[in-house]
């Protein structure tokens, strides 16, 4: 061991003055943008092609195990559903529920008209963070295909996240239901403003978000009501769909309620997102 | 030289496994950690400046392409590799027993210290959930895939040993 290193520093040296340049690093990418540099451009050069090709392994084997999943739910499911059929038809409730998969799906075509306004380019998930803690992926689209930091991502017909960091082929996406995620939204019906929050606990507890300081004096919110994002977030555009209320109840300050919505999206299996390439700030040109 | 191409890589496939495969194949939206077991695998088998040089550069993989801020993961791979390596000592490759325990040990500890500097300082105070639920499961899960990576690292490491040693011997 001796003879191989000609210059040969105690660990304890080496210990140290990594440590000092990492806590120097930090407080230097604290203050500055320098996440965006060259370092990162290189391993996005490196590791993106990588992970492009082996998360098609993964997502071939989830699928698999999804397919027998699924099976199994089905079976399960067309014997429960075959007993609901005849309570059903002896209620004649369906036509209630109709009524209101009518007005929401009323709703919804009017939310989805409003979207095709906003420009929006397709990009896949090529890999996730590899911690546990937190709900930050990656995306193959990057500053070469128009993509910039803060513009909003979607999937099908709900909110996603936003893009945090962007290099030359990938971008960074933090997810709504990151722990570290917060944004500004509104009912749809009522426009009462609320704050949503990611969650690590809720999200795997309940595979909701929370939402707080809901203003409802008049008591017109209840369990069920849309919630889109606001009109006065600094970075996240109006009108696209969070997901529905699904738990509320009154704060201890009697003034604001709190609760928990379900939202749209499906975290799990999310595969191919969409880009909306309007920045909020340009949103009215 | 050779040691380093190979390090690079093994650190590398095992990044890209994690952030793809593994991904998929979580289990309750838990997936093992790979890199600590890397990390802290080459801390006791090959000292504490292996130990440290591997965890700096493994964390700052991490830190380039998932972390808020350049630096905090390199600065806990590196500290959990050096510490392991104070371990060398009574490393004996056939007692699979010790390292188990120090991959375990390792993982415990990064889950406690995300815990403590990413969630605690945001005021989120229910640790044992947090440790029934993320710590806990992803320490079992990485030790379920210790048993195997364990092998590919220590059959890498010896191979690495030998083919040095040949060349040390041409030198003598």
């Amino acid at each position: 061991m001796k003879k191989k290193s000609k210059i040969s520093m105690p660990s304890k040296y080496i210990l140290m003055i990594i440590s000092l340049l990492c806590i120097i690093m930090i407080f230097i990418s604290f203050r500055t943008n320098i996440s965006t540099g060259s370092l990162r451009t290189v391993s996005g050069y490196i590791y993106v092609p990588v992970q492009k090709g082996i998360n098609r392994i993964g997502t071939f084997f989830s699928d698999k195990a999804d397919d027998l999943n699924k099976l199994r739910d089905v079976m399960k499911k067309n014997e429960k559903l075959q007993a609901q059929v005849d309570k059903l038809s002896i209620e004649n409730s369906n036509l209630q529920q109709d009524k209101f998969e009518l007005d929401r799906l009323r709703k919804l075509y009017k939310l989805d008209q409003k979207y095709t306004s906003y420009k929006k380019i397709g990009a896949r998930v090529i890999g996730k963070d590899t911690g546990n803690w937190f709900s930050v992926f990656m995306i193959d689209k990057g500053s070469d295909d128009g993509i910039k930091k803060d513009m909003n991502v979607m999937a099908g017909s709900g909110l996603v996240g936003i893009i945090i960091d962007v290099g030359p082929n990938w971008a960074k996406v933090r997810s709504i239901i990151d722990d570290a995620s917060e944004l500004s939204a509104m009912t749809l019906e009522t426009s009462d403003r609320c704050f949503v929050e990611g969650g690590l606990m809720d999200m795997n507890e309940k595979q909701m978000v929370k939402f707080t300081d809901l203003k409802d004096p008049d008591n017109q919110v209840s369990s069920g009501a849309e919630v889109v994002t606001s009109n006065i977030s600094v970075k996240f555009l109006p009108g696209i769909t969070i997901g529905y209320i699904t738990e509320i109840k009154i704060g201890s300050n009697n003034l604001t309620k709190s609760g928990y919505i379900t939202p749209v999206v499906d975290f799990e299996h999310l595969e191919e997102v969409l880009v909306i390439t309007d920045l909020k700030e340009k949103g009215g040109k | 030289m050779k040691r380093k191409i190979v390090v690079f890589l093994l650190i590398s496939a095992c990044f890209i496994l994690q952030s793809t495969v593994f991904k998929s194949l979580a289990l309750a939206n838990i997936s093992p950690n790979l890199l600590i077991v890397i990390v802290s695998s080459f801390g006791f088998m090959r000292g504490k400046k292996s130990g440290l040089l591997i965890g700096f550069f493994s964390g700052l993989l991490v830190d380039i392409s998932y972390g808020e801020v350049i630096g905090f993961y390199s600065l806990m791979y590196m500290y959990i590799g050096y510490f392991n390596g104070f371990f060398k000592k009574i490393f004996y490759p056939e007692d699979v027993k010790l390292p188990m325990a120090l991959i375990a040990g390792s993982d415990f500890l990064y889950g406690i210290l995300i815990y403590f500097f990413l969630f605690l300082f945001r005021k989120r105070y229910e640790f044992g959930y947090y440790l029934m639920h993320i710590i806990i499961p992803e320490l079992v899960y990485t030790i379920l895939v210790t048993l195997v990576l364990y092998r590919v690292i220590l059959f890498i490491n010896n191979k690495l040993e030998e083919s040095e040693k040949r060349s040390a011997s041409k030198f003598v």
